[in-house]
């Protein structure tokens, strides 16, 4: 597609500089090491063919969440979203969940999705805790605001880490209320509720970095329905 | 009294069935007992429903006569049967009398639960209502809040350890991912939910000291059974009927501060011993059985108090190996409520039927029960305070 870069630098907007998330591995309940890391830009159009079969999903709300984190995605890759950045997930060099959000500014997180493509393992739940961490401790922020499109979502993030309901205050996902977790919050939970060792041992780190591998949508939607359907 | 034997079984997939109703997952797993039974479009003489919840849950009451004229069974006579999570083992219990009697020639008892349809919480305050209404629920005690208090004591008393509770956990989850009808179809290991640094946020806490994966799931699920007279059995069954060769049920008090000993399941004892007495048989001669672990504690418990191991011996034992595909008695080769899953109203009936899928001879061998003979139940009502248990024997 041609562009007018002249018009084009009126679309792209200026991005605050952000801190990288540096990789970490996590020992899932049965074993498997996932490895959390900071996806690229370039890395988008692999992620969308991982997120493409979850928007035909109506269990657990899969299909709103697939079909806005495509959006968001697709609009960081062509420069849409302003500070943006994607953690992904990865097993065996498989993608098995995405979060993103971006900075609002230098104090204040938006929190975006939480996509789990295997199911079961708290690879979901992990993912977010990653995407707090980045949050909190790499971008530096005072706070992040999260909202909650799913039953499971609320019961993640507002309850298992109580966080605070913000009234009058709109999420750039709009629907239910705005929460937002604190720096002090954070802190409290991470014992519990943040996993992970760094640095990631080579050959895993190797392993992840090398390519993204995506599952066939058959395989996605099992695990995310469950082989047998439930 | 005649003796009864169960010639057909059916079972519908646990987890989560959101688009099934409560009657039809009932209707279901009956059609398929009636189907196993070789009774196809035959009618049966009484038709008995365990349920515990569907007042509350659905909104929902006489599901029983639901169930009859959703399968054209009517006139059948019909009965719905609440003994809280021993409900499935009571009608089990009803429909055997029914026929033993001799009153009635065939018996249709299928049990079922819908959980899923609301939030786990709600799941877990619904099981709450069987606690003592005046002395406990309105201090907020649920199951696993006393489950987490009789592990702790059990631990003190009897030397039971994490490692011990571990060991079920992954033995049964490893058991329900083998199991076509079981809710969990995940493997877990020791590292990944003790080992590892990891482990502390993949198997929380949940009511110390049990954590996450010491819980079974909450799931929607049915099962159904068809019950009639040995003799009758011999000429019309179409696959090898299985004897209810004994059976027991006991009642200890609704509060467990009121027991001598909260460690002590009285009942668990009580009712294993009728059922071995009537089935003239002794613990050692059990091949298989299948255990209310609705917590992992509990499978050691009653694997002690039923008399397969002396107390403090069957947490070893599970540690050891004894309980697992291959020991000296495999214990939930189902996977248990651990992990089949509890819908609490299908799980007595799920746990004969599992009984009778291994006294047929016809699981696969990475779950069948070497040349089985005598399978046990024991289906765990409150918190131990309504026992019910069985001893099946296969009719060569």
């Amino acid at each position: 597609m041609a562009v007018d870069m002249e018009l084009e630098a009126v679309l792209r907007a200026p991005e605050i500089p952000q801190a990288k998330y540096p990789p970490k591995v996590i020992t899932l309940a049965n074993s498997k090491k996932m490895v959390v890391r900071e996806a690229e830009r370039r890395d988008v159009p692999i992620l969308l063919k991982a997120v493409k079969p979850t928007m035909e999903i109506d269990r657990d709300f899969y299909d709103i969440v697939g079909a806005r984190l495509y959006a968001e995605l697709l609009g960081w890759y062509k420069h849409r979203v302003r500070n943006e950045y994607c953690l992904i997930g990865q097993i065996d060099g498989y993608v098995v969940g995405i979060v993103n959000g971006r900075m609002v500014n230098k104090d204040i997180g938006m929190s975006y999705h939480t996509l789990a493509l295997d199911r079961g393992l708290r690879v979901g739940s992990h993912l977010f805790a990653s995407k707090m961490e980045h949050h909190i401790e790499y971008l530096g922020q005072k706070e992040v605001w999260i909202t909650a499109e799913s039953p499971i979502g609320f019961r993640r993030w507002m309850i298992e880490y109580g966080l605070l309901e913000q009234e009058g205050i709109q999420h750039e996902l709009g629907g239910a209320n705005s929460y937002k977790l604190t720096r002090e919050i954070y802190f409290e939970t991470k014992p519990r509720l943040v996993a992970g060792t760094r640095p990631v041992p080579k050959r895993l780190l190797e392993q992840a970095e090398k390519e993204i591998l995506v599952a066939d949508e058959e395989t996605i939607t099992e695990k995310i329905c469950g082989v047998k359907g439930r | 009294m005649r003796d009864v034997a169960i010639i057909g079984v059916g079972m519908i997939p646990f987890g989560r069935r959101d688009e099934d109703t409560l009657l039809d997952m009932l209707a279901y797993a009956s059609l398929k007992a009636l189907d196993d039974a070789g009774l196809g479009d035959k009618s049966v003489d009484c038709v008995y429903v365990a349920n515990m919840g569907a007042g509350i849950l659905q909104h929902q009451t006489s599901v029983a006569s639901a169930l009859v004229d959703r399968l054209s069974l009517i006139p059948a006579a019909a009965d719905a049967v609440e003994n809280g999570p021993a409900s499935g083992a009571s009608a089990i219990k009803n429909g055997l009398l029914a026929v033993a009697s001799g009153y009635y020639d065939t018996a249709l008892v299928a049990g079922g639960e819908k959980m899923r349809e609301v939030v786990g919480w709600k799941a877990t305050d619904f099981v709450a209502t069987m606690t003592h209404p005046e002395a406990e629920y309105p201090y907020g005690i649920t199951l696993p809040g006393m489950a987490g208090m009789f592990t702790r004591l059990y631990m003190e008393k009897y030397g039971v350890t994490r490692e011990q509770l571990l060991a079920i956990a992954i033995k049964n989850q490893k058991m329900g991912a083998l199991n076509p009808y079981a809710h969990v179809e995940m493997v877990i290991t020791k590292e990944g939910i003790y080992d590892s640094p990891d482990a502390v946020v993949n198997n929380p806490v949940a009511a110390d000291p049990l954590h996450l994966y010491d819980m079974c799931p909450v799931s929607d699920g049915a099962a159904a059974v068809v019950l009639c007279p040995l003799e009758l059995a011999k000429k019309i069954a179409p696959k090898s009927p299985v004897l209810i060769a004994g059976f027991g049920q006991a009642t200890d008090t609704h509060t467990l501060q009121e027991r001598d000993d909260p460690t002590d399941l009285k009942a668990v004892t009580l009712a294993s011993q009728q059922a071995f007495e009537m089935a003239k048989l002794k613990p050692k001669d059990i091949d298989v059985a299948e255990l209310h672990d609705a917590f992992t504690i509990l499978e050691i418990a009653e694997s002690e108090h039923a008399g397969f191991f002396k107390k403090g011996e069957g947490g070893k034992a599970a540690e050891k190996g004894e309980t697992s595909i291959g020991g000296k008695l495999p214990i939930n080769l189902s996977g248990g409520l651990k992990a089949r899953g509890h819908p609490v109203g299908a799980t007595g009936v799920a746990q004969i039927v599992d009984i009778v899928f291994q006294l047929r001879h016809e699981l696969d061998k990475k779950r069948q029960a070497k040349n089985a003979k005598n399978g046990f139940t024991i289906n765990f009502g409150g918190f131990g305070n309504n026992i019910v248990a069985f001893v099946l024997r296969r009719v060569e």
